[in-house]
């Protein structure tokens, strides 16, 4: 009896499988058709409204300094709608929290696209999040548009034809430090310091271009491991004059503590994603007060540098600096104001500025189109790539020193290059002011 | 060699937070065989009220009292009002422990927001053993010899060790065996928020204690969790094996290093390297 | 798997009359449980058929994702409940299961979904036996403190070898696991709902006679006292072993459907929270029987989606409004345990129990029977 209870569940067993062998590998391209939506459509656009969704992580271990993106981003939309809207159609923003957890990510854009019928997907953050809903949005032809990340592969235009870049990537900023580095410190010995994923990768590429010689070492991190003295300690004893930093700001700002704390005084150079002085300086004031003066966040941050491509605090001359203050001051004044909220900001002018230029007459298929074929002026010093070729965000960036004293001076002039060897040239082309956008024209 | 002795130097100083940290888990473990999984967040809580008051008086020793002060609290009120209802439910304790560090670590983000803070350290931390560094070690060794001297020789250590052990017993001696028990919560979560304040720094957000929490557990295991000595030892060992792992052989080995260091201590001994196993009744 | 089962699902005494049972047809004969176990899973899956069509494409998601966190909380429920042993490294497992769907599409995309399933599972299960070989002379807070170093350490290994794992980013890829016949024709949410499902409740038939049987009786003696098992001539360290291979074979299968449904496997998707909010899942469902499992499952998805409309609807701070969803999980957590510590399945039984007090004579059952 017991062969026979077993032959039974054995020949369950095989039938199963059997059956599901009907099925073809499960590597190898489908045989039908997917659920291409036609692009014609606009769900999440009535007559007086657009939905918009997005993913940020807003609570978890990597909300630090991300968290406040989506805060700016609604001031700005708010501020929008304020003024009527664009082309007579209020934005409305709907955030949802991943926790940088790449499973939640596609839960919550499903979720998005499934249930809240968005029109688009704006500024979705992060690359090992959104890498995982690249294929579900550009299947269903849900635009992506402006993903927070600088990993190559938002710029895909053939496979992820639904799918555009915001920020300046990491190997076309990488080329942009690496030549400031050349030009600059020339044989003097260089260390990177990068976090150990694509944003390091990546950056080290661009880097290799122009400095490859001077390297003496590379140190990765791990964000899971906030200990960099190890790292700090082969910077150090490799003799490094000059670190490049690909770092997010709270490893920014370890390293500056713990190079104090070793008494290792390098040139930093930082790219973008952590050289935001006001969120450093945040992290780092309390610690002047037991430590003397030479550690306030001032002298830490006296002759760093860091990479940038919009307009930052300190330059409170700056139209447009001038204008994402009075919104900051008017609907999020409890929030410091940061270049993070610039970035969040500019985001969301650059979204409304797509959403104009798309015209009254709103589909999917016209967004995609508009923003291929448009030229948007913002807020950016250097120029979007955006054509029928190339999906890719801002292709350039400054270099600006802080000069330790409240005072930065801008050390290399806005830039701009390409993913391959090309050579990095100044960035042409003319910097409009707000009330020249035509954004909020009826 | 330098950079052998900067790691170790490292280690020590890290090495300390798990053993402090873990020492609070161990007493808790002995008094009433609950790991107590809402440590990590009592620290939080602690540090960030240390910090709030920071930002409103300038100081630092204020807060740094406040928050030993809020820890014994927090170990206290958990004590009563959660734990002892379901002390005989091993699981359920877990449960009802992971429960409360939720909760905890939620409430912090909403006061304090989930942005990072700077948070000073107690002392100056530059140099390869820094004033900082020195002060944590010597906290660490201060409270454990504190603790171990409670325990073993005074009359107080004596009562609270025999409700431990043997609640009826105790009981039946005149040990007001409740009052034992949040007794040693309360020090407990002390000792916790004291490992928090060293542990903290330089940023302080609401899921800064996770990986702390991981390794004092570590520790706690490694060493023997009824067994407090064992368990700074273990502490030690971990933060100074960790560091060489860190800086030998790579930054994203750390953790599983730890596994591993885990795993061959409780192959070799199943109670942990000081740890006695109890026997069982039949 | 199955040539275990084939040894637990008979008791002794039954033998000779089954067996004359199978060639003539005994109108007074029950039926084998399996057999009954495979009807009423057929019965269930109909239904569920039946719900995904009249529901919306992201409810069919949501339980196409009940039915995955139902296989690894069944596993879990095996080894915790019924054997006693706390992992809290369940998702360590889930993780290995998830990267080896995703490998084997990658790199051999010959092979049919449903081989990467079961490698998936075999996978978990060589993981359990690894790490149940390591931990059969563990107990309590110290089993529970290496599987909650297992959950931490395990996911590195994606750091260590980048180009293969894929580092922090994880793997991407597409699952092609529709017959050609049906592209097109069923939206792809619910064929996953579908396969996920069909799965799920072949595990579940698995699971639950191999908890009646004798391994369910060798778990639950092992648990309740060990020294009185081995003298009634069970094994406890192959029994305990054998508890940790057939949890973690579930949760590396979980772990494979996950990858299937959300077509990536990440190390980030697989964080120490995960395990724990098993665990906790499990404890709210009800620690006892599988069916605390299925009620575990339901509560995990659904609470979580609840408490986040929750917060949506009402207007508050943004700070509050982001972290409103764990605190009301946390709390739910201490209430549930402090109110009803036998879970939602023990309330169920209670109440099914109060309703018979005129046939019974005690006040109530004993939750340790499944």
């Amino acid at each position: 009896m017991r062969i026979h209870r077993g032959a039974r569940i054995w020949a369950v067993a095989v039938a199963g499988a059997l059956v599901l062998s009907a099925c073809s590998g499960a590597g190898e391209a489908p045989s039908g058709g997917s659920g291409n939506q036609p692009a014609d459509s606009a769900p999440g656009v009535t007559d007086n409204s657009v939905v918009l969704g997005s993913h940020q992580p807003l609570t978890g271990p990597a909300a630090p300094g991300y968290s406040k993106i989506s805060v700016a981003a609604q001031a700005m939309y708010t501020y929008i709608n304020d003024n009527g809207g664009v082309n007579g159609r209020k934005i409305e923003y709907k955030v949802e929290d991943d926790a940088y957890n790449p499973t939640k990510t596609v839960e919550v854009v499903k979720k998005l696209v499934l249930e809240e019928q968005v029109f688009a997907i704006v500024g979705g953050l992060g690359t090992p999040t959104h890498s995982k809903v690249l294929d579900y949005l550009n299947q269903e032809g849900v635009p992506d548009l402006l993903v927070s990340s600088g990993a190559l592969m938002w710029d895909q235009p053939q496979k992820y034809p639904m799918t555009f870049g915001y920020q300046v990537d990491y190997l076309r900023e990488g080329k942009i430090m690496g030549k400031y580095v050349k030009d600059n410190f020339a044989g003097k010995k260089v260390g990177l310091f990068f976090q150990g994923d694509d944003v390091g990768r990546d950056t080290q590429a661009g880097l290799d271009q122009f400095i490859k010689d001077q390297v003496v070492t590379r140190q990765p991190y791990d964000p899971a491991n906030t200990d960099v003295t190890p790292q700090m300690l082969a910077l150090k004893s490799a003799g490094a004059e000059v670190v490049v930093c690909a770092c997010i700001p709270s490893f920014m700002a370890l390293t500056l503590l713990t190079s104090a704390k070793i008494a290792f005084k390098p040139q930093f150079v930082s790219s973008s994603i952590g050289a935001d002085p006001a969120t450093l300086t945040a992290l780092l004031q309390d610690f002047a007060k037991r430590s003397g003066a030479t550690v306030a966040p001032e002298q830490l941050l006296a002759g760093f540098v860091g990479a940038g491509y919009l307009p930052r605090v300190a330059l409170t001359d700056d139209a447009w600096v001038k204008f994402f203050k009075e919104i900051h001051d008017k609907y999020i004044p409890t929030e410091a104001f940061t270049d993070t909220l610039i970035f969040g900001m500019a985001q969301a002018y650059t979204v409304g500025q797509i959403l104009k230029a798309a015209g009254r007459d709103l589909t999917r298929r016209k967004v995609v189109e508009t923003l291929e074929t448009t030229e948007l002026k913002g807020p950016a010093l250097v120029p979007f790539a955006y054509s029928k070729e190339s999906h890719s965000g801002y292709i350039g960036a400054y270099l600006v020193r802080n000069n330790g004293n409240g005072t930065s001076t801008v050390v290399q002039q806005p830039m701009v290059t390409d993913r391959e060897s090309g050579e990095v040239k100044a960035a042409g082309g003319d910097r409009v002011n707000p009330d020249q956008t035509g954004l909020l024209d009826k | 060699m330098d950079q052998f002795l900067n790691l170790t130097l490292n280690g020590v100083a890290s090495g300390a937070v798990y053993s402090a940290l873990g020492l609070s888990l161990v007493i808790i473990y002995r008094a009433t065989r609950v790991v107590n999984f809402a440590q990590p967040a009592f620290a939080l809580v602690s540090a960030y009220l240390a910090y709030s008051i920071n930002q409103a008086t300038g100081g630092y020793w204020l807060g740094f009292a406040v928050a030993l002060l809020a820890g014994a609290v927090m170990g206290v009120l958990t004590e009563r009002l959660l734990v002892r209802p379901v002390r005989h439910n091993e699981l359920g304790a877990i449960i009802v422990t992971l429960g409360l560090l939720i909760v905890l670590q939620a409430v912090a983000g909403m006061v304090w927001s989930n942005e990072p803070h700077s948070f000073p350290y107690a002392f100056d931390f530059r140099g390869d053993f820094s004033p900082n560094s020195m002060f944590v070690v010597a906290a660490v060794a201060v409270t454990a010899i504190a603790v171990l001297v409670l325990f073993k020789a005074t009359p107080l250590g004596l009562r609270m060790r025999a409700a431990a052990f043997h609640a009826d017993a105790a009981r039946m001696s005149g040990v007001r065996v409740g009052l034992m028990l949040t007794l040693g919560w309360g020090i407990a979560s002390a000792v916790g928020s004291l490992a928090g304040m060293l542990a903290v720094p330089p940023f302080i957000f609401p899921n800064v204690l996770d990986g702390v929490f991981v390794y004092a557990l570590t520790a706690a295991v490694i060493g023997g969790l009824d067994n407090p000595l064992g368990t700074i030892i273990g502490g030690f060992v971990l933060g100074v094996g960790l560091s060489y792992v860190s800086g030998y052989l790579g930054p994203e080995l750390v953790t599983l290093a730890s596994l591993a260091i885990l795993v061959i201590v409780l192959a070799v001994r199943p109670n942990g390297l000081f740890g006695k196993a109890l026997a069982r009744s039949v | 798997m199955s040539a275990e089962t084939s040894e637990t699902t008979a008791a002794p005494a039954d033998a000779p009359p089954a067996r004359r049972a199978a060639h003539r047809p005994a109108p007074r004969r029950n039926l084998p449980p399996v057999v009954v176990h495979l009807g009423w899973a057929l019965v269930a899956f109909a239904l569920l058929v039946g719900l995904t069509m009249i529901t919306d494409p992201f409810t069919n998601l949501r339980i196409a994702t009940i039915g995955y966190y139902l296989i690894a909380i069944a596993g879990l429920a095996l080894l915790t409940g019924l054997n006693g042993q706390v992992s809290l490294g369940h998702g360590a497992f889930m993780f290995i299961g998830a990267y080896t769907v995703a490998l084997l599409v990658l790199h051999l995309p010959g092979l049919p979904f449903w081989a990467d399933l079961l490698l998936a599972t075999v996978a978990g299960g060589l993981a359990g036996l690894l790490a149940g070989a390591a931990a059969a002379r563990l107990h309590g807070p110290y089993l529970a403190g290496a599987t909650l170093a297992l959950a931490v350490g395990l996911p590195a290994i994606t750091q260590r070898y980048p180009d293969f794992l894929g580092g922090s980013n994880g793997v991407s890829f597409s699952v092609n696991s529709q017959p050609a016949g049906l592209v097109g024709v069923v939206p792809a949410t619910r064929w996953e709902a579908w396969v996920v499902w069909a799965t799920a409740l072949l595990a579940m038939v698995i699971l639950v006679n191999m908890s009646r049987g004798r391994l369910g009786r060798s778990l639950r003696a092992v648990r309740d006292d060990e020294v009185a098992a081995s003298l009634a001539g069970i094994h406890v360290g192959r029994t305990k072993i054998l508890a940790f291979i057939v949890s973690s074979a579930c949760a590396g299968l979980a772990g494979g459907l996950q990858a299937f449904l959300l077509g990536t496997a990440a190390p980030g998707s697989f964080t120490v929270a995960l395990s724990l909010s098993l665990l906790a899942a499990l404890v709210l469902g009800g620690l006892g029987s599988l069916w605390g499992a299925f009620w575990a499952a339901i509560a995990f998805v659904y609470f979580q989606a609840w408490a986040e409309d929750a917060a949506d609807a009402v207007d508050l701070p943004v700070n509050v409004e982001n972290n409103l969803p764990l605190a009301l999980y946390g709390t739910v957590l201490i209430l549930v345990i402090l109110l009803f510590p036998a879970g939602i399945h023990g309330g169920i039984t209670r109440l099914r129990a109060a309703l018979k007090t005129s046939r019974q004579g005690r006040s109530g059952r004993s939750e340790g029977e499944s």
